[in-house]
Parts: C-alpha cells; structure tokens; sequence
C-alpha cells in the first residue's frame, strides 16, 4: 500500500481508532486518481481536522469555526477552473455552521464537503453535538442527551436534501472495509461532480471516536452502526443520476 | 478622461472600488448603505466582477477570507450592528494578513440603535473591535470626492501592508449626492507580489493560510511581534490629516468626517468675528495623525473635540497631548444619531470667548 502523493510525509496527531486518517486518505486517493491535487484548494475546519494542512499536500486555508462554507464559496465563484473541498466537523458544520452551510448548498455552489460525522466535539474534549444521539453521554449531556431538554440528532443529509439547490448528497460511513469502499466511491463522485461544474457535493462520513465516546477500537466501530439506525447510510439526492 | 456624475455616497464608495479592481464584493442588507450592494448587483457584470448577497454578515467577511487568499481584490460594507456580526472574520483576516477594504456607513447605537448617521463606532473601528492584537488601517473621508479617492488608495494600503483596511464614514455621508470625478485608477504604491495566494500548487511547495500557531510555544508571539513591528511601520508613514488655520489659533477644533465638515463652517463664521479658530481633521483615524497635534499645542492650549459620539476621538487627542502640561482637551457631541449644526458648533466656540 502505497503513500497518496495528496498525502504529506507526516504522522498524524489522531487518536488511536480515530476515523480521520481513513478520512483523509480516501479524499488523497481521490485528489490522486482524478489528477487533481495541484488545483486543489482545501479548508481546514476548526475542529480535530485543524491540523489537516500538516497532512494534505495541497493548498490549505483554515477557517473559523463553521465559516468554511462561506470561504469556499468566494474562492470557487472567483477560481471556476479550481476544486475546492471543505473538510469538516458536526459542531463546525451543523452547530455553528449552519447557517453558511444550508446557503452554500441552497444556492448549488459548485465545491465539495466532506463531513465527518462521529457524533460528538473532539478536539475540546467530547462535549455534546448537534448529531450526539438521545441518550449518548458526553462531558455536557452527562445524563445521556435528553430530545425535551437537548432536542433531536440533527439529519443533515436529509434537511440539505429538502433544498433544490445540492446536486449531489450521500451518508456513508468508514466503520469496516465494505463501507470503506463505499465511501471512496461517494467522495470520487462529489470530486468529478464538482470537475464537471456540476454543483453542489456533499458527502457526509459516519466515524470514530473511541477517546471521547470512552470505548476501544473495536467497541466505535460498533458504535457507528449504532448510529446509522438514526442516520440511514445513502443516496439522499443524486441530480444527474435518477433512478 | 474623467467623468464628473452625481452620486450617492453609498455608490461613491463602489464605483470607485470597482474602477480600482474590485473583483468580489459581499453584503447583507442594512440600512443606511443598503445602495451600496444594489449598485454592485448592476454593475459587478460590468468589470467581470462578483457580487454575491450573503446570509449572513459573518458569511460575508468569511467569503472576503477566501476571495483576499485566492489573491483578489475584495469589498464588503455594512452599517454598525452589521459590522459587529464581522469581528471575528476582521479579526481572522488581520491575524492572517489579507489585504481587503471594509466600509461602515455608521448608524447611531448602540443595540439596534436607530439608522440615523453617527460616529459611535470610533473605537471599535481604531482600537481593535474583534479579538487579539491587531489594528486595521481606518480612513475617514468627508466629502464623495474623498470617499472615491480614499477608496481607491484604501486598495493599495491593504496590498501595501497586507492587512485590512476600514472606511468609516457615516449615515450622512453614505445618504447625501455630491458631483464626483470618476478617475481612472492609477495605484499610489509600489505593490509587492502576492506570494501567498491559494491558487493550487502547480510548479510550487503547496501554500497554508493559517491563524492558528499552538507549535513551537512561541510561534504567536513571534506572529505578535511580526505584526507589532508592522503597525509601527505604518504608523511611521501613514499619517493623513487636514489642517487649517492653526498657526495663529486660540482654540482648535479636531473633527473628522463629516462633522469636519459641519465645524467648517462654523468655524469661518467665528473667524469672520475675529476669532482665531482652527481645525485639524484625521483623515487616517488610525494611525492617528498625534504628531500634528502635537505640533499645534505648541502654540495652541485648547483643544475641542467635536464628534457624533458620547466622545470616543477625544481619547485620542488627550492620548496625543499626554504630559504635555497647561492643555485644556474638551468635548462636544452626542450619541444616538444626534448630528451638530454649523450654529450648534459656533455657540459652543462663542462659550470660549465669552467665559
């Protein structure tokens, strides 16, 4: 198995179990198949992934918290011939973010985001999440999340999928080698989507946290199928591909 | 060939970024300079330029993050509580030394306030506004010719220096018509090469636009003293200013913007009396221009600060005259949308002279 050439010689600061080193390798892969990384611009999110330009090696602009929507947007309508991808977090994307990311797909921009989901705040020391699930217990819903008191996980594929503008929204997850497999095929279609200024791309990535859910390895990795019964792996919209 | 046309202030300040090179512009409504994104909606197709109405005001200077790093010439404007949504990108966009021009057309405050002019925003504007060490440079133009001339410098000064620079007008200013020359552009500086521009890297090691410095320990102290270093450089040689009649003055009137303006005339109606009032109006708010008013109180020891504000540039005149002994720094002006007559500032000179 070889290094992506998208890929930085460097050794990542994750956990142990963590899920983004799949993460980034399967965007790198992408980056490499599609010949891409030399006009590639990336945002890093605030969030665990911060560090992700000792990582990647392309281009790289850090955001702020939940900004990289609006960011993207301003370099792709003003680079057309460049691919932009952001790369983020639940709080950077679906807590303070929100915002920047309903309108950056309401109105179709044509960029990539990659969302990683693991249903809790990493880098700050597993607070709770919009996508924390009910009566998952973090450093703030000590009592498991309660829906009357910290409401619902929030569904962004779907809530993003109720908009005219995205082109393209898939849920993955990177928990074993068959949905691995899955999710590099999603994050090369956003990718070639984008090349053929097709529109808006958004892949949302299921993962691990073994440190701040307090389980092992092997423990996460059951823990996203878990999640998936309240966030259902698939295509929620695919414009150019209607069955 | 220049043009001369009547123009809304709240076009001045467009037409004149875009005959500079504007190519990006975002906003979000807000009154009193919501002309300003209409006439960009129109006329961006005209330089090939984009316009996009953002959501939100943080999208807005967040999108002015992306547009500055991918090496273009980038505008937003807005109105007081607008400018507050912007800190945080001002901040970011500071630490990260992207050059871009933003414009307050200031309202009355604070909270919501009311959408008359005001100058209330002098210190968020000059003495940092969102978080950490850092200074924007902070133009205060008073008439539409200077707001068009000023906006076009105010593109080479955040080349020049890589780092934000705001105008800072006012709801007056914004609102009024006034004939304006339409120039061509011809740039005032020497501008270096964007040599940090994120634009793929093809032919070069790949580039990081980053505000975060945890590694080594002291990387953002060193950032810190890097940016110190170059505030003093423009301290040094950014110092714009007007002064007028301040070789024989008693008293000297310091202002800025349109209320510069308004104490004009106030002012030649005392001078026509025999009274020896002078002005001096910071045009660059920061740096402020304290030299020259140093140099006034060697003859001059009474000094008024007139401002539409409970009185924020007074701090600054009584910073610039620090331990300069026998100086009397006084203040006239209100908050909350107030804005002073020719005859409101004439009264307050007569109280002088009259004891």
């Amino acid at each position: 198995m070889k290094k992506p050439e998208a890929l930085k010689e460097a050794q990542t600061h994750y956990c142990s179990g963590c899920g983004h080193g799949i993460v980034h390798r399967l965007v790198a892969e992408v980056l490499d198949e599609l010949a891409i990384r030399e006009k590639t611009i990336g945002t890093a999110p605030v969030g665990c992934a911060v560090l992700l330009y000792d990582y990647f090696n392309c281009d790289i602009i850090e955001c702020a918290h939940g900004r990289p929507p609006a960011v993207a947007t301003a370099m792709k309508r003003l680079m057309p011939d460049k691919i932009i991808f952001t790369y983020q977090g639940d709080g950077d994307l679906a807590a303070i973010g929100t915002t920047e990311t309903v309108h950056a797909a309401n109105r179709g921009e044509n960029f990539t985001i990659i969302f990683v989901n693991n249903a809790v705040y990493g880098m700050t020391g597993g607070q709770m999440a919009p996508t924390t699930l009910l009566s998952q217990k973090t450093t703030t819903s000590p009592f498991g999340r309660r829906s009357d008191v910290e409401g619902f996980p929030l569904r962004v594929c779907e809530l993003l999928a109720t908009s005219e503008g995205p082109t393209y929204i898939e849920r993955v997850a990177v928990n074993n080698i068959k949905n691995i497999i899955k999710a590099k095929a999603a994050i090369k279609k956003a990718f070639q989507y984008q090349l053929q200024g097709k529109g808006f791309t958004f892949v949302e990535v299921l993962s691990m946290c073994p440190t701040n859910w307090k389980m092992s390895a092997a423990e996460s990795l059951n823990f996203v199928d878990k999640m998936m019964e309240y966030f259902p792996l698939g295509v929620f919209k695919d414009r150019w591909n209607k069955k | 060939m220049t043009e001369k046309k009547i123009m809304k202030g709240n076009e001045v300040f467009v037409e004149a970024a875009l005959q500079a090179g504007l190519k990006f512009y975002a906003g979000y409504p807000i009154t009193p300079q919501n002309e300003a994104p209409e006439y960009m909606s129109k006329r961006a197709p005209d330089f090939n330029a984009v316009f996009i109405q953002a959501e939100a005001e943080l999208s807005a200077i967040n999108m002015l993050f992306g547009a500055s790093a991918a090496g273009f010439r980038c505008m937003t404007s807005s109105s007081s509580p607008g400018i507050s949504l912007k800190q945080e990108g001002i901040s970011y966009i500071a630490a990260a030394e992207l050059p871009c021009v933003i414009v307050n057309i200031v309202r009355g405050g604070p909270g919501l306030g009311n959408i008359r002019a005001s100058q209330s925003d002098y210190f968020q504007a000059t003495k940092g506004g969102g978080h950490g060490d850092y200074h924007l440079i902070v133009i205060a133009p008073s008439t539409l010719q200077e707001l068009y001339n000023l906006t076009m410098n105010a593109f080479d000064y955040a080349d020049y220096y890589r780092n934000p620079v705001m105008i800072l007008g006012d709801g007056i200013l914004g609102q009024m018509f006034e004939p304006v020359e339409i120039r061509p552009y011809k740039s005032i500086l020497k501008l270096p090469e964007k040599d940090y521009v994120l634009d793929g890297c093809k032919g070069r090691e790949p580039r990081v636009i980053k505000t975060l410095w945890l590694h080594p320990v002291d990387s953002l102290l060193k950032l810190n003293i890097r940016l110190d270093e170059k505030y003093k450089k423009i301290q040094k040689e950014l110092n714009l200013m007007e002064s007028s009649q301040t070789e024989d003055a008693d008293l000297i009137i310091v202002a800025y913007g349109i209320t510069a303006r308004i104490a004009k005339a106030a002012i030649e109606k005392a001078r026509k009396e025999g009274l020896k009032v002078g002005l001096i109006r910071p045009i660059t708010l920061w740096p402020f221009p304290s030299a020259t008013i140093v140099k006034a109180s060697k003859k001059t020891k009474r000094f008024l600060a007139v401002e539409m504000s409970n009185g924020q540039l007074i701090e600054d005149v009584k910073l610039s005259l620090f331990g300069i002994s026998g100086i009397q720094v006084d203040h006239f002006g209100y908050g909350g949308g107030w804005y002073p007559s020719p005859k409101n500032i004439y009264e307050k000179i007569k109280e002088y002279y009259t004891g």
